[in-house]
């Protein structure tokens, strides 16, 4: 290859696409849109759930055909009809929602998704890959036992492993903590200078405008933008994305000595699985019209602490759980509910909802236990469906209608669903995990509005969450979960995000700086 | 397209059926008559094919209901012969009363033994964790033995010259006919009760939902407050005691005492049925007609063609091996992988 031709080649983008249209039955998920990667830059695609962008990038992973358009890779026009062709072309990928096997562990996981041999060269490669990029994997462990956030890793750790010329990236950090976001980013640039593409879609407006040298912005299937990230403020980002102005989150004044309505007392938990972690003297206590935080990365415990209290694993001691006055351990999941405990776990197809049930069906799933949803012991779908509707309508699920399989909706649709499905029921104790992950900007404002709203009438929230701006933005008090150990609690406004990181690695702030402010422990 | 699996299954199973008539040297129309459309074309015929299909629809409807939460109850073969051993010793007890409550309490019996035999089962599985695939399908054959035995020993009749077999029942302990000259008995109103119950429990109770969601997405289950166990043993009582119910149907209706061969293989033929109705029991209606023709056109052509019994089995065989190729390959294609196509493209 003589030197022109070479020179040409590092000039000419990447990926070209052109005139990109899909049509479904009913609506235009692409609109002749056009996307052009430079070599070795950092492209954000942003845009709401539903603009299109996963469309675009399944075609361009050639899981999706395009009905018209045209893809050129380095200049030479491209069919990339399958994974496969994507993959040998140099192109990989970061799904958000993971597809693995869970009962195999993560070397085998990572072997079949390359059609590689799970042995110990391909062992030491992951070992050598996840250090020194920073991504902490542990080979040998099952995938059943891993956090979301471990989950993701193995897919990052996966495609790095294939030298990719593109990476492309889709919510990579959701789950992620500061230091790893960190982490992370420099990785990402590092690729970056040595000429990897990534294209990289998040929701998180700050974030794109930190790292990403170049946006494309999608709103209902069109191209409305292509900007540089960095001369642009999240406001104005947002509202390229959303055709509209954000409403900021409303002011809310938690009210002093109100009744506690869900105390913990010196729990401890065990798990026959011992894979799972242990919950070791967990302590806490939320008051009615408060919300506390609990931060932590994933898998130290969250998981567990959402099971004991929704009442999924029942404790062996008496008298650790309390809504108001009333010890509740040795009570089922459904007879807690109908005292008010309702509950968002974070996985949220087949936890919080049946992917091949209807929405009608999901609604009654938790709704029968605190709506009258039968009649003469006979399931009543017409309230079912009310209900289901009044959930699609104050909460803006974009969905086929209340008789939508709830694993036909988008995650962040999904989402509000269940969200919507909890607080409707009116609970006097919330506990939610993870609500807005994989959620874009609006729908996460919604969700979080209305967790506030919740609790400014009178209601108690204890929100579980890996998302450090969330927690800071609408909680009141903070602690964080280590390897199954609880925190302290502190005020929220007066602690730093600094000061958070190092509570979530399970150090101890001063005593006298957890007293202050008014935390109650 | 699900809902077509099953046609198409059957379809091919015909197909392949007079090819292997064809190949057996049977003259395909011949035979294609003998198994298909002599069995029902009369009024005899069609009471035998209702009273061979009782039994499958109702222990198809109730093992839909299990196998929709995931407990694979396989041993309603041994639940049916339970069933109708305690059927058949109640009749036996009240071998000299003639009154109104004989039958009721041979009912009670009969489902006590087919729940009875399904409560090992689900002790093991709760308790211990244990496969209730094995249990269940392996005390089959426990049932299988104590019949045989009991009817040799403690319940043959005593006047039955040493035949392996009990006292005929008195007319109190035998199922009122519905047609004259036929053996149709009551069996098939109840076999119809059980599809429009099993139909309402699965689609308008809590309990139905349960069953579904546990099987679904049992982590949403437990989210929701349903006990799994509990399910679990629910399953596999309306399993146990459905079977033990057409068992007990079997001694009181078309056979009129107890025999060791009590069932031509109606507990294993049943999960077919379930499947071949995609676990509806509106569906597992027509399978069982299906599934029951396959027993009398076996028995025809073993009588018009001098063809083997063992048609019947391979008939079913066929029916079930290739209703699960259906699924699969509609729900998956074959893709033939080639490098080498990859590795063109990129050099395109």
């Amino acid at each position: 290859m003589d030197v022109e031709q070479s020179q040409n080649h590092d000039l000419m983008p990447l990926v070209q696409m052109r005139g990109i249209t899909k049509r479904y039955p009913g609506c235009v998920a692409n609109n002749s849109i056009d996307l052009v990667l430079e070599t070795g830059s950092i492209h954000a695609l942003l845009g709401e759930n539903g603009a299109g962008k996963s469309t675009l990038v399944k075609i361009l992973y050639g899981l999706l055909a395009a009905d018209e358009g045209t893809v050129s890779w380095q200049g030479k026009e491209v069919n990339i009809r399958s994974p496969g062709v994507a993959r040998s072309l140099g192109i990989a990928m970061v799904f958000q929602h993971f597809s693995q096997f869970d009962s195999l562990n993560v070397l085998e996981n990572i072997a079949l998704g390359m059609d590689a041999e799970a042995d110990g060269r391909l062992r030491d490669k992951i070992r050598e890959v996840s250090a020194h990029y920073g991504l902490p994997l542990d080979p040998e462990r099952s995938v059943y036992t891993l956090s979301v956030g471990e989950r993701q890793r193995i897919e990052i750790v996966r495609c790095l492993l294939q030298e990719p010329k593109l990476l492309i990236m889709d919510e990579p950090t959701s789950v992620l903590t500061p230091q790893e976001v960190s982490g992370l980013f420099e990785t990402l640039k590092a690729l970056a200078a040595e000429g990897v593409t990534i294209l990289y879609i998040s929701h998180k407006l700050e974030e794109i405008r930190r790292l990403c040298t170049k946006a494309t912005i999608l709103r209902n299937g069109r191209m409305v933008a292509e900007t540089d990230p960095k001369t642009e403020t999240v406001a104005s980002l947002a509202e390229l994305m959303m055709g509209k102005h954000v409403p900021t989150l409303s002011q809310r004044s938690p009210r002093s000595e109100q009744p506690s309505l869900l105390s913990i007392n010196s729990l401890s938990q065990e798990f026959p699985d011992h894979t799972r972690v242990a919950l070791q003297r967990i302590n806490l206590s939320v008051s009615a019209g408060e919300i506390v935080g609990i931060a932590g990365v994933a898998g130290n415990g969250q998981d567990e602490l959402m099971q004991v209290i929704a009442g999924e694993v029942t404790g062996s001691k008496p008298s650790t759980i309390f809504l108001g006055d009333l010890a509740v351990d040795s009570l089922s999941a459904g007879q807690r509910r109908r005292l008010g405990l309702c509950c968002v776990p974070e996985e949220r197809l087949g936890h919080a909802a049946v992917p091949d049930l209807s929405l009608v069906e999901n609604a009654f799933l938790t709704g029968h236990h605190r709506k009258k949803f039968r009649n003469l012991g006979l399931i009543s779908y017409r309230r079912s469906r009310q209900f289901t509707e009044q959930i699609i309508e104050k909460f803006h699920v974009q969905c086929s209608g209340a008789d939508a399989m709830a694993s036909t909706l988008s995650g962040g649709n999904l989402q509000k669903f269940i969200v919507g499905r909890e607080i409707l029921q009116e609970p006097r104790v919330l506990v939610i995990s993870q609500p807005t992950w994989g959620v874009d900007a609006g729908a996460a404002n919604a969700i979080q509005e209305a967790i506030r709203q919740l609790a400014a009438q009178g209601a108690a929230v204890l929100l579980i969450s890996q998302d450090i701006d969330e927690l800071m933005a609408i909680t009141d008090r903070i602690g964080a979960l280590c390897a199954g150990r609880l925190s302290d609690f502190f005020p929220t406004d007066a602690l730093s995000i600094q000061q958070l990181g190092v509570v979530m690695g399970g150090e101890a702030l001063p005593a006298a700086f957890a007293n202050s402010g008014g935390a109650v422990s | 397209m699900g809902y077509l699996a099953p046609v198409i299954a059957l379809l091919i199973t015909l197909l392949s059926g007079l090819i292997l008539f064809a190949l057996l040297g049977v003259p395909v129309g011949a035979a294609f008559h003998a198994y298909f459309i002599a069995p029902v074309s009369s009024i005899y015929g069609l009471a035998e094919l209702a009273v061979k299909a009782s039994p499958l629809i109702m222990i198809g409807v109730a093992l839909s209901i299990g196998f929709r939460a995931q407990v694979w109850n396989i041993g309603a073969e041994g639940q049916l012969i339970s069933g109708a051993i305690a059927g058949s010793a109640m009749a036996l007890v009240l071998y000299e009363v003639n009154a109104w409550y004989v039958l009721p309490l041979m009912i009670i019996a009969g489902v006590s033994g087919g729940m009875l035999w399904a409560a090992l089962p689900a002790f093991l599985r709760t308790r211990f964790n244990v496969n209730e695939i094995l249990t269940s399908l392996m005390l089959t054959y426990v049932a299988v033995l104590l019949v045989s035995w009991l009817v040799a020993g403690p319940m043959r009749d005593p006047d039955g010259f040493n035949f392996p077999e009990s006292r005929l029942f008195h007319d109190a302990a035998l199922l009122p006919r519905l047609i004259d000259g036929t053996r149709l008995h009551a069996g098939i109103l109840v076999a119809l009760g059980v599809v429009v119950v099993g139909w309402m429990l699965l689609t308008r109770t809590l309990l139905g939902f349960a069953l579904r969601v546990n099987g679904a997405a049992p982590r949403a289950g437990s989210y929701a407050g349903f006990s799994q166990a509990r399910l679990i043993w629910v399953a596999l009582m309306l399993g146990g005691g459905t079977a033990g119910l057409a068992g007990l149907f079997e001694v009181a209706g078309p056979i009129g005492q107890l025999v060791p061969s009590v069932s031509p293989g109606y507990g294993f033929t049943a999960i077919i049925v379930a499947f071949l109705g995609r676990l509806h029991p509106v569906g597992v209606v027509f399978a069982g007609l299906v599934v029951a023709l396959s027993y009398l056109g076996g028995e025809s052509a073993q009588i018009g063609l001098n063809l083997p019994l063992a048609v019947t089995g391979v008939f079913q065989g066929m029916l079930l091996f290739f209703l699960l190729a259906t699924d699969v390959l509609i729900n998956y294609a074959i893709v033939w992988k080639s490098r080498k196509a990859n590795h063109e493209i990129r050099l395109r």
